[in-house]
């Protein structure tokens, strides 16, 4: 499914991303964890291709294609999907019309016609029920004073309809309370097929009590350090990055 | 939002498809360039108007040929020779509605490109529309049935040979001959226009529709609308217009009183997307126009306008509130791309006691252009307890437009309420890589976006006019992306 090679990538003249590797199969789950400024959501944003980050070596594959010179949208119409740490507001615009805009547009991309009305609103409500989301709140402006919950619940909502092959989660637990943080990774289990993959990152170990990943990966100083199992997650709540860090001196 | 209903959704789910910028080949008859008395004699005669009507036209003429062309609004072109413009355009084949076979099968085209079949529309639609192609109306449907209410609703020449005591009474009431250049000029050589009579009590049933368009090259359009509502009437108009796309500037120097008397309501709309010149600033329409209504006791006039095209925008669709209790609106978005200039607000004048009105500019700037808001708030010494919100909101793409505003308030009484908010933002690069991650591509999200900033106006816009809106709003920012 994803494939990255020695991945280097600055901002501003920068370097975050030092030499990551990164192998994701189709059905399975990865964890990123790490300190703060490991380069975590950078990685995020470089997959998902924002323009602002320079890369300067190495590649990005999806299902075998070099992807790392594309737009952000035809990454997306490739299946990726950033589920965002802070979604932005866009004022006036409602939850129903930017994700009808988002599916059409991809739909577009592959030379579909738009989706029908019917099929559109059968979806929709299909995926809010299974992300408890009220109608009410399809009709009001994208993130325009949702709480923290509102909006992670939201990304979470937009990744059920547009149904992307890789799904990057940055920070999805941070600023939810445990009720929404159970709807949240219960939505995501739900959508988890063997065919998709799902990239989690996160500081804490939570959301992994939800989520459970096949790997577990710690990022530190723009590289993967350590790798393992949903173990490696408990123990680095338990004893923190700082053994992580001795450990490669 | 109170509630959201599913039927808002499935509202929200329908697209629709809109075509614009075609140019139909008419065959018009086109006076020779110029303006003298004669040339406004020889109008007058051509329409066979009453000699009262023909008095006030060159009686316009000469109070416009002592006047000098306005300087003060905040744009820049070349003025027109008003001696290099043909004053007067007539389609040559004046299809008869008897029957749709007997219209010229170009006219045809053109009605199904504005997406207006006339049949269907009889059916459908519940619009009535007058179109004015060229200066002349050539259609006008849904007359019997707004006949059976009493509501005169036909071009202004037929008005002044079938209602002449009404023309006579109202027109020039609200915008003088003398009140500006361009209502001056536009008084002495008007072609047509639309008029539009509602009787006492009566609620017009349909939406009243016209199209407007310009489609001789060289020939200046000088439209004159003039809505009369009477007692504890109403009507919501529609004025919309989409102009093929020309080399030539043409001028457009329109005239719309609206009169509302007490207790009437007059809702006025306007899709407004005359070509706005090239990308490189060639061409476009020279749009100057004059918007006034007047309200009685306790009436109600609202303006709302989508202004996309033209090359320079000078309009100011404003309310005289001399009743009590009259209330004013106006609900605007303007566009402004590539070279574009529009200066464009209201003026609210408070005349009455109790009087209230409410200012909405949403101005969105592209490109190298220019947009500026310009209002006045002016409330008299007799005018008690008047208030007035304003909002003024702009929209900055890229770095090399221009959003101005400038308000000016007049108050003469201490009762008065007045508030004004004014807020400057531009479409950010998170917002950007926020849609274009969803798959929607910069483009696309800019028309989001922009959608989005527009909306408590376009919500002001019955229902099939914001749609349209809406997709004119895309098309217009086209390419503004660097």
């Amino acid at each position: 499914m994803l494939k990255i090679e020695n991945l280097k990538a600055e901002i501003e003249g920068k370097a975050i991303l030092k030499g990551l590797n990164l192998q994701v199969n189709a059905g399975e789950v990865h964890a990123i964890m790490g300190p703060n400024g490991a380069g975590k959501s950078t990685m995020a944003n470089v997959i998902a291709g924002k323009e602002e980050y320079e890369v300067t070596e190495g590649t990005i594959e999806l299902n075998n294609e070099d992807i790392s010179e594309l737009a952000p949208e035809e990454r997306a119409h490739n299946g990726v999907f950033l589920s965002f740490q802070y979604p932005v507001e866009i004022p006036g615009v409602s939850v129903t019309n930017f994700i009808k805009t988002a599916i059409n547009e991809s739909r577009k991309a592959q030379g579909l016609e738009e989706m029908p009305a019917k099929d559109m609103l059968k979806k929709i409500r299909e995926k809010s029920e299974l992300l408890e989301i009220d109608r009410k709140f399809l009709g009001r402006s994208l993130n325009e004073g949702f709480s923290g919950g509102e909006k992670k619940r939201n990304e979470i909502f937009q990744m059920a309809m547009l149904e992307p092959k890789l799904a990057i989660l940055d920070e999805t637990d941070s600023g939810l309370d445990i009720d929404a943080l159970r709807i949240v990774a219960n939505g995501v289990n739900k959508l988890k097929s063997k065919d998709n993959a799902v990239i989690v990152i996160t500081h804490y170990q939570r959301l992994l009590d939800y989520i459970i990943p096949d790997f577990v990966h710690v990022l530190h100083d723009g590289k993967i350090v350590k790798t393992g199992d949903a173990s490696l997650a408990h123990e680095l709540e338990a004893k923190g990055y700082d053994w992580i860090k001795q450990e490669l001196v | 939002m109170s509630k959201y209903t599913e039927d808002d959704l499935r509202e929200e789910l329908k697209t629709k498809e809109y075509e614009y910028g075609f140019y139909t080949e008419i065959e018009s008859e086109t006076f020779a360039k110029g303006l003298n008395e004669d040339v406004v004699r020889a109008i007058s005669k051509k329409k066979n108007e009453p000699e009262w009507m023909t008095e006030w036209r060159l009686e316009a003429f000469r109070i416009w040929s002592k006047m000098e062309e306005p300087e003060w609004a905040n744009v820049t072109y070349k003025k027109p020779n008003f001696q290099e413009i043909a004053y007067y355009s007539a389609p040559k084949k004046k299809p008869k509605l008897n029957s749709l076979d007997e219209v010229d099968p170009d006219l045809l085209e053109t009605f199904k490109k504005l997406g207006i079949s006339i049949d269907e529309q009889k059916k459908l639609a519940n619009v009535a529309v007058d179109i004015v192609m060229d200066s002349v109306s050539v259609a006008t449907t849904f007359k019997k049935t707004l006949a059976e209410k009493g509501i005169i609703f036909m071009p202004i020449s037929e008005a002044i040979q079938e209602h002449p005591e009404l023309v006579r009474k109202y027109i020039g009431s609200v915008v003088p001959t003398s009140d500006n250049f361009y209502a001056a000029l536009n008084s002495a050589v008007f072609s047509d226009g639309s008029f539009c009579y509602i009787p006492k009590g009566v609620r017009c049933p349909m939406e009243l529709s016209t199209y407007f368009r310009i489609n001789e090259g060289g020939t200046g359009q000088f439209e004159r609308t003039l809505v009369v509502a009477d007692k504890g009437s109403y009507v919501s108009y529609l004025e919309g217009c989409t102009a093929p796309q020309r080399d030539e500037n043409q001028l457009h120097a329109a005239v719309v009183e609206l009169i509302a008397l007490d207790d009437a309501e007059i809702k006025y709309s306007t899709v407004q997307n005359w070509f706005p010149g090239d990308e490189s600033g060639k061409g476009g329409v020279y749009n100057f126009v004059t918007k006034r209504g007047l309200c009685e006791n306790n009436a109600k006039i609202s303006w709302t306008q989508v202004e996309t095209g033209s090359a320079i925008t000078w309009k100011y669709p404003s309310c005289i509130l001399k009743g009590n209790n009259s209330v004013g609106e106006f609900y605007s978005i303007a566009v402004t791309n590539n070279y574009q200039q529009a200066d464009t607000g209201t003026k609210m004048i408070h005349l009455g006691k109790n009087t209230k009105s409410t200012i909405i500019s949403k101005g969105i700037s592209a490109g190298k252009s220019q947009n500026s808001y310009r209002g006045l708030v002016q409330v008299n010494s007799r005018a008690e307890n008047a208030r007035n919100f304003s909002q003024c909101d702009s929209l900055l793409m890229g770095n090399e437009c221009g959003a101005h505003t400038f308000p000016y308030i007049e108050t003469k009484n201490k009762s008065a309420q007045i508030e004004h908010e004014a807020t400057t933002s531009k479409i950010g690069e998170d917002q950007l890589f926020y849609c274009n991650q969803r798959g929607i591509d910069t483009e696309k999200a800019i028309a989001l976006i922009v959608n989005g900033f527009s909306k408590e106006v376009l919500n002001k816009l019955p229902m099939e006019f914001a749609v349209e809106a809406q997709k004119l709003l895309e098309i217009s920012l086209e390419g503004s992306v660097g």
